[in-house]
């Protein structure tokens, strides 16, 4: 048998996956009890500190946590280093509001209909912020290998590519039982986790419907979670269906009630995305990446008193087209 | 023989790339075409093809009219088998339950590797692409189809960056990485369709698409171009085809 060869440690330049006992005692530190953690939108916003690193739920225009996102660019965060599965026009934001300079991800775009973010490539083509690049699956394990307690998970892809290469982090070794060369993505546990969900109760007990991406090992792997929920239901429900509850209530630390909180990105059983807004967004932003982004910035994120008037900015009738689309999931 | 009227690059490219699943197939398809292509297969000769999408659905069902802008969205699961994780989906294709990964790319090269990262030197890029999504776990785990639109700036003797692997540099190098199964299968361009060499993993042209010259396709591509030993003319699109096709993308959101 082959013995285990570990070429190199991971470099010394990337962030540092937790020494176990550390990551314990981070835990340790959390108040677990069973609580009412119903907080406002502005008070969640200071769970999160500038330069922390926050991992982001849903994925591409899913199930985004966009109203938390826009209350953390109204309270001026700075310096975040923020990671999800696939980015959107989240990423935009979060950019151009220079609340955050390092984005981790697998794919970084507004969506597939508008071709590349004028933005991202503003950002990242000028090094005034950095994008790293993983593959899919890598994003998955790094989460997993957070939620699981370790401190990395072995993956087959990104094997031979310049992917790889660009992510010193990840560290190639022969397999000690059958010699294979196999890579070692290292644990993602994020300081803090934003995740939009459909229902849960004040204590965090959270349901997701369809899709969920990769919340489950995210809201387990990171040291706090945020929740941002359609609807705040009542313990008694959630014990109704607790096959359906997919994030206990331990691992989460603050709730908040915010209906249509992924506009104009969409919510599963609730609204699709709203894509007249999401035109008229990538237009304005594409055209004019530091210009029409700060116009669009100064419009919809700093102006609105509130998030509903935020919504009220999409729109009436794109708001409840959405919602009539959402729920078309459930027709026969 | 139906005869061909006019039609788009993007609809020629789609009929094509459909045509290369088989019924029964389990598919794993990116967002665009091969997602597009996969459902065209499923309705018009592939009622038993199994598509799954890295937003975590197993058996996709795509309504007609009602494309998904990712396959993250929830149109994706409409009749869906499953809804899982997005990790969960990706470890069945290194698992192996997956018979064929389907995707586009932005470049590709000699031995089919793929780029969707960066034009120009990566330390210095001219354009920062969007990255690998799934395309690099993908194209290192399953049998590879490529759909993409043929340009001598995206057919290139060697990529800038390999997000998505192909054969590498070609001979035992995809192997000798680590990557033990998969590989380029096939590639579908509006102009013609590709295989590989078997032993040194190169690029060759199966069928030239009708009305294509070999040297038009040479012009277009920026390598030297190998043929297979009796290289045959690609089928027209039947009149068919392209009323399911357009029926699924009335909009031609995918195929404009």
């Amino acid at each position: 048998m082959t013995a285990a060869k570990i070429s190199t440690t991971a470099s010394t330049s990337a962030r540092p996956v937790p020494s176990y006992l550390e990551l314990r005692e981070q835990l340790s530190r959390r108040d677990r009890s069973l609580r009412d953690k119903v907080v406002s939108l502005e008070e969640a916003a200071s769970f999160v500190h500038d330069g922390d690193s926050v991992g982001i739920g849903g994925s591409t225009m899913s199930r985004t946590p966009m109203g938390m996102i826009w209350a953390l660019i109204r309270a001026g965060r700075k310096g975040l280093t923020c990671s999800r599965s696939i980015v959107s026009s989240d990423g935009d934001l979060l950019l151009a509001s220079g609340a955050c300079d390092h984005i981790v991800t697998s794919w970084f775009s507004q969506g597939i209909l508008w071709g590349v973010s004028k933005v991202m490539r503003h950002h990242v083509e000028s090094g005034k912020a950095k994008f790293d690049e993983w593959s899919h699956m890598a994003m998955g394990m790094r989460f997993r290998a957070g939620a699981m307690g370790v401190p990395f998970l072995p993956i087959r892809s990104m094997l031979g590519s310049d992917v790889r290469k660009q992510r010193p982090e990840a560290v190639e070794i022969d397999c000690p039982f059958t010699g294979e060369k196999i890579l070692l993505v290292p644990a993602l546990n994020p300081d803090v986790a934003l995740i939009h969900v459909q229902r849960c109760d004040a204590y965090g007990n959270a349901q997701i419907d369809g899709l969920q991406f990769m919340d489950i090992d995210l809201a387990i792997a990171a040291n706090k979670v945020i929740l941002t929920t359609e609807r705040i239901v009542s313990n008694d429900q959630i014990r109704r269906a607790p096959d359906q509850t997919k994030i206990p209530f331990f691992a989460v630390d603050a709730v908040v009630e915010l209906p249509f909180g992924c506009a104009p990105h969409e919510c599963y059983g609730i609204n699709e995305p709203m894509i007249r807004h999401m035109e008229h967004y990538v237009s304005l932003v594409n055209k004019e990446p530091v210009k029409g982004m700060a116009q669009y910035l100064e419009r919809y994120v700093h102006e609105p008193k509130s998030w509903n008037e935020f919504l009220a900015l999409i729109g009436m009738d794109e708001l409840l087209e959405a919602a009539r689309a959402g729920k078309s999931i459930y027709d026969a | 023989m139906p005869r061909a009227h006019s039609h788009t690059a993007a609809e020629l490219l789609t009929i094509l790339s459909a045509r290369q699943l088989s019924d029964g197939q389990v598919v794993f398809a990116g967002v665009g075409i091969p997602l597009l292509a996969a459902t065209l297969a499923q309705r018009l000769r592939c009622p038993g093809l199994t598509i799954l999408f890295e937003g975590g659905v197993i058996g996709a069902f795509i309504e007609p009219g009602k494309l998904p802008p990712s396959t993250n969205d929830q149109r994706c699961t409409k009749r869906a088998n499953m809804v899982l994780g997005s990790a969960e989906v990706l470890l069945l294709l290194q698992r192996g339950y997956v018979d064929v990964g389907f995707m586009g790319g932005a470049q590709i090269d000699q031995y089919g590797n793929l780029n969707s990262s960066f034009i120009g030197d990566p330390e210095k890029p001219k354009t920062r692409l969007p990255g690998t999504g799934g395309g690099n776990d993908i194209a290192s785990l399953a049998q590879m189809i490529v759909a993409m639109k043929h340009e001598k700036r995206r057919f290139v003797e060697q990529v800038d960056f390999i997000t998505s692997p192909g054969f590498l540099h070609g001979g035992d190098s995809r192997r000798a990485s680590g990557l033990l199964a998969g590989g380029m299968f096939r590639v579908v361009t509006d102009l013609a369709v590709f295989g590989f060499e078997p032993t040194r993993g190169r690029m060759q042209v199966i069928s030239l698409n009708p009305g294509v010259t070999r040297e038009q396709l040479q012009d277009n591509t920026g390598f030297v171009l190998e043929f297979s030993a009796h290289p045959g003319v690609t089928e027209p699109p039947t009149d068919h085809e392209l009323k399911m096709l357009r029926e699924l993308d009335p909009e031609r959101l995918y195929t404009a």
